[in-house]
């Protein structure tokens, strides 16, 4: 590891541990997104699960808020280098929207998830369930804002934030592991921020 | 792509603004970038500690001897500082890149090339059009910038000149905190008015990139869409803080 001439942190050795590799902290919450904010209202708004062109389950917003709703404080880790501690969340798990559809067991191991403005991601199954994921609907005990991807969003914590879909509107199970959007565009398959995996070709 | 780490050397270095360098580096390997893609720069302490940073490219694509990067200070960051004011001739930093797939102009695509700048988000857009200027076949291109103050505007006198080559390229410029007597340019923040006026029309199909601070982009891009471009053909990248500490 080579020594950079001159350069000192300023940050202090608490919670390092809590610091994947590369990220720093931030108290703000910064707005990454490739195109322009989506805006769907509730009234139009549905989530689907599926598998190829099978539907698995539905769900209107009013039918969804009716789910079982789990909260969660966790913290965040974007790409871009940035990481939020505690940040609070509620919305319906992945476990429970499974079980609402009947599900006793995943259909494939692979999921894409799909966004209004054409935005996906690909995942493991395994990355979602056991209360690993969820369909958030709330942030911070209020409505998440659209610029961070309400009204509802894929939070995936345990993966670097892309994985965390803003503007979610389905979960489709598939075949094999296929790269959504940053996946394909030299981003890592998988993204997991405690080894790193950033880029394609990263380990 | 190759996209391990090396060691850059500084080859370089120029100051556009007070507060903005541009960087040079020299690497063992380049095999080449397109218009807008970034570098991730990694520092390392004595003690171990590393910080990892993107940078916009800022040279035009190909397989370039040296590549540059521009850098604003942000007064209480932990890498830019170090940058813009340490960072001396000669020595190394470890980089690795290009990254980044998605916010790329390439020369071949003849569709009008739209670019929206607010601040240091002038950085790839420059990449984009001094890689026009490199290219054979030059779409019509425009730029559209905003800075806070005259003394702020980077690259100024390179646009400036990009402008007298008559080639198809328009300067438009907006300064949002005052400007000098002879000022000819504009004196607000980027708006749906100003948008009109001055971007391509969307029946022209143009290719539109964004990049500045989130309220700027937030704006631009939604003004974009209600002007009837396609969403696909709004391209952003936003940085910065939005103020939201919840």
């Amino acid at each position: 590891m080579p020594i950079t001439r001159g350069f000192k942190s300023k940050r202090s050795n608490a919670a390092r541990d809590r610091i994947p590799p590369g990220q720093y902290v931030t108290e703000d919450f910064p707005v990454l997104t490739a195109g322009p904010t989506q805006r769907t209202p509730v009234e139009n708004w549905s989530l689907t699960l599926q598998r190829g062109g099978e539907m698995l389950g539905r769900w209107s917003w009013e039918q969804f808020e009716k789910l079982q709703q789990t909260e969660r404080t966790t913290d965040i880790h974007c790409v871009t280098k940035w990481t939020k501690f505690d940040t609070r969340w509620c919305g319906v798990t992945i476990d429970d929207l499974m079980k609402a559809a009947g599900l006793s067991a995943p259909p494939t191991q692979f999921v894409m998830a799909h966004c209004d403005g054409g935005y996906t991601t690909n995942l493991l199954v395994a990355d979602l369930l056991d209360g690993k994921a969820m369909i958030a609907t709330q942030y911070d005990n209020s409505p998440i804002p659209v610029t961070h991807g309400g009204p509802a969003r894929l939070l995936v914590p345990h993966l670097y934030f892309w994985k965390s879909a803003k503007w979610v509107r389905g979960l489709e199970f598939i075949e094999t592991n296929t790269p959504g959007f940053w996946e394909s565009m030299g981003y890592h398959i998988h993204g997991d921020p405690w080894r790193e995996q950033r880029y394609t070709g990263d380990a | 792509m190759l996209r391990d780490w090396q060691l850059a050397t500084v080859a370089a270095i120029r100051d556009e603004t007070p507060s903005v360098r541009t960087i040079a580096f020299s690497l063992p390997q380049w095999t080449g970038h397109l218009a807008g893609q970034h570098v991730d720069v990694r520092l390392t302490t004595d003690d171990g500690y590393q910080a990892e940073r993107s940078y916009s490219i800022a040279s035009p694509s190909g397989r370039t001897a040296l590549i540059e990067i521009t850098v604003e200070r942000i007064a209480d960051g932990e890498v830019s500082p170090f940058l813009t004011a340490q960072l001396a001739l000669g020595d190394t930093i470890e980089l690795r890149g290009p990254l980044g797939g998605y916010f790329t102009w390439r020369p071949d695509n003849p569709a009008p090339l739209m670019l929206i700048a607010g601040g240091s988000g002038i950085v790839p857009l420059m990449s984009m059009l001094r890689t026009r200027t490199k290219a054979a076949n030059r779409p019509p291109a425009r730029l559209l910038y905003s800075s806070r103050q005259f003394e702020e505007i980077i690259y100024r006198s390179e646009l400036d000149r990009l402008v007298t080559t008559n080639d198809g390229f328009s300067l438009n410029t907006a300064l949002t905190r005052g400007a000098p007597a002879n000022w000819s340019g504009e004196t607000r923040r980027v708006d749906g008015d100003m948008l009109a006026k001055y971007t391509f029309p969307a029946a022209q199909a143009p290719h539109n990139f964004v990049c500045g601070p989130t309220s700027f982009v937030e704006t631009v891009a939604d003004r974009l869409v209600a002007l009837g471009h396609q969403e696909n053909a709004i391209k952003t990248e936003r940085f910065g803080p939005t103020g939201e500490k919840r």
